[in-house]
């Protein structure tokens, strides 16, 4: 028997959930559990009580809603992969689905866990931070919303408070035709990446960018979009150098140092893997050009 | 006292129902509880594999659950996979034929892992079969003849369709 003792509890609302979550000092809500089954096997968290919301049903849906798509917060990632809504209109994030664990993970695994959990390198986080996401958090007789941008407060802390939880994500769709790509660089697949970048772009007739969302994963504390760089591709028309020269801007991030990656080393990654995702994303694009940068 | 419930689990077909402590993990629960042991328990936190079970059809690591959330649920293990006691699975003979296994201790989570997948993707390439058990370690075989049975039993499962 691994995990430390607690009490545990499976409501079936979100609001019984939420008022547990109010009258309980130290507890731990279980989403898809794989990330937080693993912490207690090791013990690196002891909660009193653990707050099951496998049974809370309310929570697992996509929806249309035309400028965005809406997750609920237990939307299991395999959803996500098998979803056509998600293939058609929101195809980063299909296509970084597919790097996140493996297909058994997958199957248990959920958006607002992924989320909550808030790796620096995980992809569901990335892509909402691509897509300029806004996540709803629910307590007991409230909630509010909270943009992407604001949602991460430092490594792996979210802002919400203890007694919140995700109840959905909002994420806001690109115009059909856009460009996208999703490419990172793990030590094996499935692994999570060392690093990894997110590219969206609009291009207008003759190839001009109209817009651009530029995301890196794995350097910063959180994933981090690269402001700098979306400007100097905004208005200019996509070619090699262009991509080549403005992706080094990602070698100025403070990056983060650990075993197994030195900060120089993560920059590098981010400046390369942005350099492809760039010329991916622009061949992809309905008025971009077909290149392929290595 | 200790946290306790009383569960009803469906494994195989057949019902076992048991008090447990709410942390007891669900590969700890069919191993020591219901005494299946077939499932093995490798790493405990997610990244071997070994402990690959079938929860309502679509594989999940038995190590990353507790056995109170299989409350109700049906589960099929390794035990369950062959047809009767004189037969093996087209899977299961698949990996016999091919070397598929040489110790023997992830093989039951490489054969859930790929019944799923099997069933999702029935003719997969040497690639997709290489990505679909990325999540399971073998540290004998060096994954030759695990992939070639995965890619054997493809086509002795489309025959037999």
């Amino acid at each position: 028997m691994k995990p430390p003792p607690f009490i545990y509890h499976d409501p079936n609302t979100v609001d019984d959930a939420v008022a547990l979550l109010a009258e309980k000092d130290n507890a731990k809500l279980l989403a898809g559990g794989q990330s937080l089954m693993p912490m207690l096997n090791m013990r690196f968290v002891l909660p009193d009580d653990i707050i099951d919301i496998n049974k809370v049903e309310e929570l697992s849906y996509i929806k249309d809603e035309g400028e965005a798509l809406v997750f609920g917060g237990m939307v299991r990632q395999r959803d996500i992969e098998y979803s056509d809504l998600v293939s058609e209109r929101c195809p980063l994030m299909r296509e970084a689905i597919l790097n996140v664990g493996h297909r058994q993970t997958r199957n248990r695994g959920t958006y607002g866990g992924s989320l909550s959990h808030l790796d620096p390198s995980a992809e569901l986080p990335s892509v909402s931070m691509a897509h300029d996401a806004i996540i709803t958090v629910k307590k007991k007789g409230g909630s509010r919303e909270i943009a992407m941008s604001d949602f991460p407060v430092a490594y792996m802390t979210p802002s919400f408070d203890m007694d919140e939880m995700v109840t959905d994500i909002r994420v806001p769709l690109w115009p059909a035709g856009h460009g996208y790509a999703f490419v990172e660089f793990s030590r094996r697949h499935g692994d999570f990446a060392i690093t990894s970048s997110a590219v969206l772009m609009d291009v207008g007739l003759g190839g001009k960018i109209l817009r651009a969302s530029v995301t890196v994963g794995g350097v910063g504390p959180s994933p981090l979009r690269v402001p700098s760089l979306e400007e100097a591709l905004v208005g200019e028309v996509g070619t090699p150098e262009l991509f080549t020269e403005t992706a080094e801007r990602c070698r100025e991030i403070d990056a983060m140092e650990d075993v197994y990656a030195p900060a120089w080393y993560r920059q590098h990654l981010a400046a390369v893997l942005t350099r492809r995702a760039l010329a991916k994303a622009y061949s992809r694009a309905e008025n971009g050009t077909e290149m392929t940068l290595r | 006292m200790s946290d306790q419930r009383t569960i009803s689990v469906t494994i195989n077909g057949e019902n076992y129902e048991r008090t447990v402590e709410t942390r007891l993990t669900l590969v700890d629960f069919i191993r020591h509880e219901v005494l299946l042991t077939g499932t093995h328990v490798g790493c405990e936190h997610g990244v071997c594999g070994a402990c690959t079970i079938l929860l309502n059809g679509r594989t999940a690591r038995s190590c990353l659950m507790l056995a109170v959330q299989a409350d109700g649920q049906e589960i099929l293990t390794v035990e369950g996979i062959a047809p009767n006691d004189e037969e093996l699975h087209p899977l299961q003979q698949a990996f016999q034929d091919n070397h598929g296994l040489q110790c023997g201790f992830c093989t039951p989570g490489m054969l859930t892992t790929l019944l799923e997948f099997l069933k999702d993707n029935p003719d997969p390439t040497e690639r997709e079969v290489r990505e679909a058990i990325s999540g399971n370690l073998c540290r004998c075989t060096g994954y030759q003849g695990i992939v070639a049975a995965a890619l054997d039993a493809a086509k002795r499962l489309q025959a037999e369709v």
